[in-house]
């Protein structure tokens, strides 16, 4: 029972950061060009 | 930059003979296409023409980052748009990008900062955020959801399952409250509207799912449905963003065109100074320079310089026609070899744009009273749902049992059949469809539109530039007898007038002759080893008899005349040639017992020529925008299920009116907002595709429509009979949604390779013999 509080709530936190990781990925505008950003990585400069 | 360069420019342009006429490059103003950001640093956005592959955007984003001033040069692959951001100290210089673009070998055109596609974006974004969050909550709702289940048939205590339940309510209602907005704003609205829309009984599922499930939670019930209610809005906003990611990038593409087709226009300032300015900033009263070769931005009057003009892309007729000082012009027309100050008129209700858009409206509007499939499912599925949940109450009571069974009953109703496979049956198919369509080179700017192109049984063509090719070309092709056609070629190259062009395809990239030039309205002249070559109008090579001799023996054709020296004249007759694959997509629509007719706006020969050689009997010359809605209205209500295929200006309002509509991307932009889908590239196959895919896209609908309906007629009496446990409710519906979206695939998964057989057109002796665009069919 003590676990649960301890594993349940650490669950939680770490999907919510993964949440807001997301969520700052979107609005910095990661998300606005998928297609050459798939390029980009291989460009050496 | 300064002033009097530009005046003088302007003087220029306008003189007859000049060498401006062939060098369009005036210095130009850009200033209304830029943005400031709060740094002080400048923006511009291009749409770009020609990038094929990633080593492009490597080659443009080097290039421009060593133009003095730019801080930033990076290319947008998916929607291929240029932002370009200048250094706050530095000048912007657009004219360096632009060149530094085309030595490069991309064509660019500056974007007017455009309002609605922030709208869009800013859209696209909150349905993807409201995704995220509602993909986060039902995975951890479910996790736990998961834990309760297993511990009921276990050994966990009641205070640890109320525990977990109390956890879930604490993730899933705020989760709900916010990823479900979009659901609760639309029911909303339509109900503000008078209407029961799909986002109706999904928020109703919803809210009562959830309040339901804080009940029995509080009276400490084995059952607690919070998985369901985030799970189902997680699928439900998969769909949403689907459809919305896929409107928004036919959107950005179709701006791109509509960019790069120059919707620019040059205006003349008091003191003879030009300025670029976007075509929708264009006020009545304006003075705007209209270039050798460029599109008239707006209705006017000519001030100024005289020139021929190409109303193809307006009414349909191919001849030329000459304007000068006081001649009304009208936007979309083409100007020739002559340049023209146009005063702008005001947009009062007498000019040909206006007119079109009236009948356009009027025609819209009656279209979209017209009720697609998901808002018929919408209708026969609201009432029956929910009179479904009130007979389940009144059996419950009726049976004697108490409140509590029978409204739990009742609520388990509407939750397993809250549209979570509906909401996704036709939304899957037309994204998938789009998809698929798009890589065939069509873009589909409605989605409902695809139901509507499968009950077609009625093409009606426009002639010029839909069944012909958009540009004119040589009626007699690349024969040289006489030596004549390369040296003609060779002097066409330095006009801008459309139908020289058609002439200088045949140089095979000869040099223009050093010292050639342009007269307004008369054509070429150079003088080469003493001999005056001359090409241009019949008057101005003196072969007024020659050109109305071809004319009789090409009753479609234009001429263009060539002569050197005093040898005599000879004409060359320059027509709209038929697109490819024409006769053999008229062929397969005839054969699959669809009616083909033809309406255009151009003369009675041209016309009679292009139908005869198509085998079309039906066809119609010379008619008004007005009259071509007319002719579509009258199919209609002969029970007709008219396509109207059509490019021009004049096209615009029967493309609205028709049942479905489809445009070549080289069209009118009135045409390209009003027709269902677009088509690139020159072929006219896209013709065929369309309705083909437009078949199989109704027909996977209308079977995901029936497994909804069957899904439903299993959940309902289970439901119904109270035996709906969490587990059943949750595999139920992620179990319909995922048998659905794989069903939708299907529309990828057989649109591939050639076109398949509705339109098989063997046995038609009218037909050439070997059909490519069957071959290899089985």
């Amino acid at each position: 029972m003590n676990v649960l509080l301890l594993v349940i709530p650490l669950a939680l936190a770490l999907g919510t950061l993964g949440l807001f990781a997301f969520l700052w990925a979107l609005r910095s505008g990661q998300y606005d060009d998928i297609e050459g950003a798939e390029y980009r990585v291989l460009h050496d400069d | 930059m300064c002033c009097t360069d530009m005046a003088l420019a302007y003087v220029e342009a306008h003189a007859s003979w000049s060498a401006a006429n062939t060098k369009p490059s005036l210095e130009r103003d850009y200033t209304a296409f830029m943005m400031r950001g709060p740094d002080g640093s400048t923006r511009a956005a291009f749409a770009v023409e020609g990038i094929r592959c990633a080593s492009c955007m490597n080659a443009i984003e080097r290039g421009l980052a060593d133009l003095p001033g730019v801080a930033a040069a990076r290319l947008n692959f998916s929607d291929r748009r240029l932002a370009v951001t200048w250094r706050p100290e530095a000048e912007p210089d657009v004219a360096a990008v632009l060149s530094a673009l085309d030595a490069l070998g991309f064509r660019a055109q500056l974007f007017d900062p455009g309002r609605h596609s922030d709208a869009e974006t800013a859209e696209t974004k909150r349905l993807i955020t409201a995704l995220a969050v509602a993909g986060f909550a039902s995975m951890n709702v479910m996790l736990l959801a998961i834990s309760v289940w297993a511990g009921n048939v276990s050994d966990m205590t009641s205070e640890n399952r109320d525990l977990f339940h109390w956890i879930q309510a604490v993730i899933a209602l705020p989760a709900a409250a916010y990823a479900g907005r979009p659901f609760y704003e639309g029911a909303f609205r339509g109900l503000r509207a008078g209407r029961v829309t799909m986002d109706f009984p999904i928020t109703l599922g919803v809210v009562l799912t959830l309040v339901m499930s804080v009940v029995e939670s509080l009276s400490g019930a084995t059952h607690a449905y919070f998985d369901g209610a985030v799970m189902l809005l997680f699928f439900l906003l998969i769909g949403r963003v689907l459809e919305q990611s896929m409107r928004r990038r036919t959107r950005m593409l179709a701006e791109n065109l509509a960019a790069l087709r120059s919707e620019g226009a040059t205006v003349v300032d008091a003191d003879g100074a030009l300025r670029d300015v976007p075509a929708s900033e264009l006020v009545p009263g304006a003075r705007i320079l209209v270039r050798p070769g460029e599109r008239i931005p707006a209705d006017g009057v000519v001030e100024r310089g005289m020139s021929d003009l190409d109303h193809s892309l307006v009414t349909g007729e191919t001849a030329a026609v000459s304007v000068s000082g006081g001649d009304s012009v009208f936007a979309g027309a083409l100007n020739g070899n002559g340049a023209l100050t146009v005063r702008v008129t005001a947009a009062a209700g007498a000019s040909l744009l206006d007119e079109v858009e009236t009948l356009m409206r009027r025609a819209l509007e009656a279209r979209s009273r017209a009720l697609v499939l998901a808002d018929r499912a919408t209708r026969l599925y609201v009432p029956l749902v929910h009179a479904a949940a009130a007979l389940t109450l009144a059996g419950w009571l009726a049976a004697g049992a108490g409140w509590h069974t029978a409204l739990l009953s009742a609520v388990a109703v509407l939750i397993v059949t809250c549209p979570c496979a509906l909401g996704l049956a036709i939304p899957a198919v037309q994204v998938v469809s789009a998809g698929a369509l798009f890589r065939e080179g069509v873009l589909l700017n409605d989605g409902t539109a695809l139901e509507r192109f499968a009950e077609i049984d009625t093409i009606v063509f426009d002639k010029t530039g839909t069944l012909t090719l958009p540009e004119p070309s040589l009626t007699h092709g690349d024969r040289d007898e006489t030596g004549a056609l390369s040296v003609a070629a060779r002097l066409a190259l330095s006009s801008r007038h459309p139908m020289a062009a058609a002439l200088a395809k045949a140089a095979d990239g000869a040099e223009p002759f050093p010292d050639a030039q342009e007269a307004a309205g008369l054509g070429v002249r150079a003088i080469v080893e003493a001999v005056e070559l001359r090409l241009g109008s019949a008057r101005f090579c003196g072969a007024e008899a020659e050109a109305a001799a071809a004319l009789a023996d090409n009753p479609d054709a234009s001429v263009i005349c060539f002569r050197a020296g005093d040898a005599p004249p000879i004409v060359f007759p320059v027509h709209q040639a038929l697109r490819p694959q024409a006769a053999e997509v008229v062929g397969a629509l005839l054969s699959s017992d669809r009616r083909v007719l033809i309406l255009s706006g151009d003369r009675a020969s041209a016309v009679e020529a292009v139908a005869a050689h198509l085998g079309v009997t039906e066809w119609e010359a010379g008619l008004t925008p007005r009259e071509k809605i007319a002719r579509i209205e009258s199919l209609q209500r002969a029970g007709r299920r008219v396509l109207m295929v059509g490019d021009g200006l004049n096209d615009a309002p029967a493309l609205a009116a028709a049942h479905a509509s489809l445009s070549p991307v080289t069209a009118a932009h009135v045409s390209q907002a009003a027709a269902d889908a677009l088509f690139l590239g020159r072929s006219l196959t896209p013709v065929l595709a369309v309705l083909d895919a437009g078949t199989r896209a109704r027909r996977l609908m209308l079977q995901n429509l029936w497994f909804s309906a069957a899904y439903n007629l299993l959940a309902v009496p289970l439901a119904a009979a109270g035996c709906l446990t969490p587990l059943i409710a949750a595999l139920a519906m992620s179990g319909s949604s995922v048998i659905v979206t794989l069903n939708a695939l299907r529309a990828r998964a057989s649109s591939a390779g050639v076109r398949p057989a509705p339109v098989a057109i063997t046995g038609r002796p009218a037909s050439p013999p070997a059909i490519p665009l069957l071959q290899g069919h089985p």
